[in-house]
């Protein structure tokens, strides 16, 4: 998509297309000739499994569109009829349900390799920036998707989730209102949710386009962090990445598989399955695994305002990241202080999902009552999550700040190829390179 | 390292199993030996059938399946099935099971509102017109439809089969209203109703009576009829009624395996090929 284009047409159609419009070009220079550096690891084959987790996400939800029924009365029955007398219903049905959570598990991995391997960072705060919206966007559509099945979860998240905006001061009720298209989550929410989960997706993908064109302008990142300096840095993407991607999304593809056939309903809520009562209020909302990190740090503020605040803060400081992260060495492989603190963030991360699990009040070490702290006792699922909302806006605020300007990084390759070379005796005098002291 | 491995599981182990007798939780339902279960498990046909003998005889009184039509029982996998029909709707023992129930329908001639008995493509009548007669028949309680309910509850089918067999004579000190009755699976808290020492006990109050007895049921193919066969019977048929591509679904899955890891295998080997020759 830039640079200069090997492509050249070989037939006389091609020639004719390419002069009016050179989409062959385009694709030749995308995914076939697109020089990709060739020290990519596994964890770079996420953004290739993302795409096959769209495009089934898409397909199997324009089917499922074809048979559900947004009506608060139909809407429950209207999903088990697609189970049961829609021919490979079940199949569709159970793709799309389990496919959100894969989806999910390869965005998350895709953004903590995004985050070690300082993939954010210049030339490539626009790629990055792009990536958060299209989180943003497979949260809202993920939540909706979730209220469609009009279960007990469905309704109560959805009561839970929009009277989140009824937090802000003065327009919060009349937004609440507006986003309800009524004065309770009722059919017109249903409704309206089901339109916009049908567009975000296609949303989704427009943004995906100009994720990819924006990868492909500074080209991808590496796990060296180091830029690519020579073509014997790179392999074409195709056929070396594309048989190093089909691979992994076979992989990816059996352990969806695994869930979808023998335990389709593991990553779920039991309380969907109970059709929607308003009446009647579940003993235990929880959103789905996926939401659960801040969920937790919602929960983790006594304030509701100031809850909804640090839980979309949570999100906003990622679009932020590449100018709060002062290091300019990318790898985080280079900077053993900074690993350090990177797993410990990952800790956190899950410790956050862990908290969102349980009850603010349960115990961290169960029978051990320690003494009141404020509002609730040391040892409980509210300490805990407190601690890890604290080290995770401390990592983005404050140490990866700060580290920049004091850690000392080791020393980086010169290019991609110095580090694969079998005889490190081989290499041409300051082949070691000059390490950046600082920063 | 595997004994630490152990030591950590161990601990591990006592993290999540400590807070088990916390204020109202429930008993943790005793896992049943199902055949259904496990990557290739199937339905025990002849179980099923028992389970819904149960359900027509015992719980169909007062609980509708509304999203099961009668066709269901013969379709493939179901209680009824015989390969020898195809087509679920002509099967004998459907349209005789059908033929059993009396639907609401109209007369086509005169408008009137009719009974008639039901056909293969009926669906389950309903127990009770509505909401409020079923409320009204059960001192206030409502009675919920089973279609979903062996997916609508954790453990599933362990957790109807535990429930059902599992009414307990309430403890001493435990105060259990008019029209309740105590089961240490149920969900809820018994704390407000406990004046007895130490913790209160686990499990809830549910308005439904014990409903199995022994011999209740009288099962066909001999099979003695304990209140534990029961109650694991209609377990299953439910689960069934929630799950009735369950077969299908696994029968599937397990070709889609077989396809992935052979695909897997062949891009591996051709990306060990492709990359021979690239140091990286």
């Amino acid at each position: 998509m830039s640079g200069h284009s090997t492509y050249e047409p070989k037939t006389g159609i091609e020639r004719w297309l390419d002069t009016r419009l050179p989409i062959v070009r385009l694709g030749w220079d995308s995914i076939v000739d697109y020089p990709t550096p060739k020290n990519l690891n596994y964890w770079w084959t996420f953004g290739g499994i993302l795409a096959v987790c769209l495009g089934i996400q898409i397909v199997t939800g324009v089917v499922l569109a074809m048979h559900y029924v947004p009506h608060v009365d139909h809407a429950f029955a209207s999903v088990e009829r697609i189970m049961r007398d829609v021919n490979y219903g079940w199949l569709v049905r159970y793709m799309h349900a389990n496919g959100a959570s894969m989806f999910f598990i390869a965005v998350y991995i895709h953004m903590f390799r995004g985050l070690y391997y300082g993939s954010y960072k210049a030339p490539r705060e626009v790629l990055w920036i792009l990536g958060c919206i299209i989180y943003l966007l497979m949260m809202a559509t993920a939540f909706m998707g979730y209220v469609l099945p009009w279960g007990q979860m469905s309704f109560h998240g959805a009561v839970v989730i929009t009277n989140l905006f009824g937090a802000l001061p003065i327009v919060g009720e009349a937004i609440t209102t507006w986003l309800w298209g009524g004065f309770a989550v009722d059919n017109a929410t249903l409704n309206r949710f089901f339109s916009l989960h049908f567009l975000l997706p296609f949303m989704i993908a427009g943004v995906v386009g100009l994720h990819i064109w924006a990868l492909h302008v500074p080209g991808n990142n590496n796990p060296t962090g180091v830029n690519v300096k020579s073509k014997a840095d790179t392999v074409p993407f195709h056929p070396y990445y594309t048989v190093k991607d089909g691979f992994a999304i076979v992989l990816f593809l059996i352990l969806f598989a695994t869930f979808l056939f023998f335990n389709p309903n593991a990553l779920g809520h039991a309380d969907n399955y109970i059709p929607a009562n308003p009446l009647v209020t579940p003993a235990h909302i929880v959103p789905e695994w996926y939401f659960l990190p801040f969920y937790a740090i919602l929960r983790a503020v006594p304030d509701k305002l100031g809850g909804v605040i640090l839980m979309f803060g949570a999100i906003a400081v990622l679009f932020v990241l590449p100018w709060l992260d002062t290091s300019k060495v990318r790898s985080m492989r280079y900077r053993p202080t900074g690993k350090l603190y990177f797993m410990i963030f990952v800790v956190a991360c899950l410790v956050l999902g862990y908290c969102g699990g349980q009850l603010p009040d349960n115990h961290v070490i169960p029978g051990l009552s320690t003494f009141i702290l404020i509002d609730a006792d040391l040892n409980s699922m509210v300490w805990l999550s407190r601690l890890a909302t604290l080290y995770y806006f401390g990592y983005f605020l404050v140490i990866l700040p700060l580290l920049g300007l004091t850690e000392t990084p080791t020393a980086q390759p010169e290019s991609i190829s110095t580090p694969v070379l079998s005889h490190p005796a081989g290499m041409p005098a300051g082949a070691v390179a000059a390490p950046e002291k600082k920063g | 390292m595997l004994r630490k491995g152990i030591a950590l599981a161990a601990l591990g182990l006592a993290l999540v199993g400590g807070p088990a007798l916390a204020a109202g939780d429930a008993k943790t339902p005793e896992p049943v030996d199902f055949s259904f279960k496990g990557p290739f498990g199937k339905f025990d046909q002849a179980q099923l059938q028992r389970g819904y003998k149960v359900y027509r005889e015992v719980c169909a009184a007062c609980h509708g399946m509304e999203l099961l039509s009668f066709r269901n029982l013969g379709q493939k996998g179901g209680p009824f099935y015989d390969p020898d029909y195809s087509n679920p709707n002509d099967n004998p023992y459907v349209k005789t099971i059908a033929a059993e129930y009396q639907v609401n329908d109209i007369d086509s001639e005169t408008g009137d509102i009719i009974q008639r008995p039901g056909t293969s493509a009926d669906a389950f009548p309903s127990p009770y017109p509505n909401e409020a007669a079923a409320r009204a028949g059960n001192g206030g309680a409502l009675p919920p439809d089973l279609s979903v309910m062996a997916k609508a509850r954790k453990y599933g089918p362990d957790y109807i089969h535990a429930l059902l067999a599992g009414y307990r004579e309430p403890p001493a000190g435990l105060t259990v209203a008019p029209g309740q009755y105590y089961n240490p699976y149920m969900a809820g808290d018994t704390t407000p109703f406990w004046t007895g020492e130490g913790h209160a006990p686990e499990g809830g109050f549910i308005a439904m009576p014990p409903q199995l007895a022994p011999d209740k049921v009288t099962f066909d193919d001999g099979t003695p009829s304990t209140i534990d066969q029961q109650a694991k019977d209609v377990a299953a048929f439910l689960y069934w009624a929630a799950e009735p591509k369950m077969e299908e679904r696994k029968a599937f899955g397990f070709g889609a395996m077989i396809y992935l890891v052979i695909f897997a295998g062949l891009l591996y080997a051709s990306y060990r090929r492709i990359w021979r020759n690239v140091a990286h």
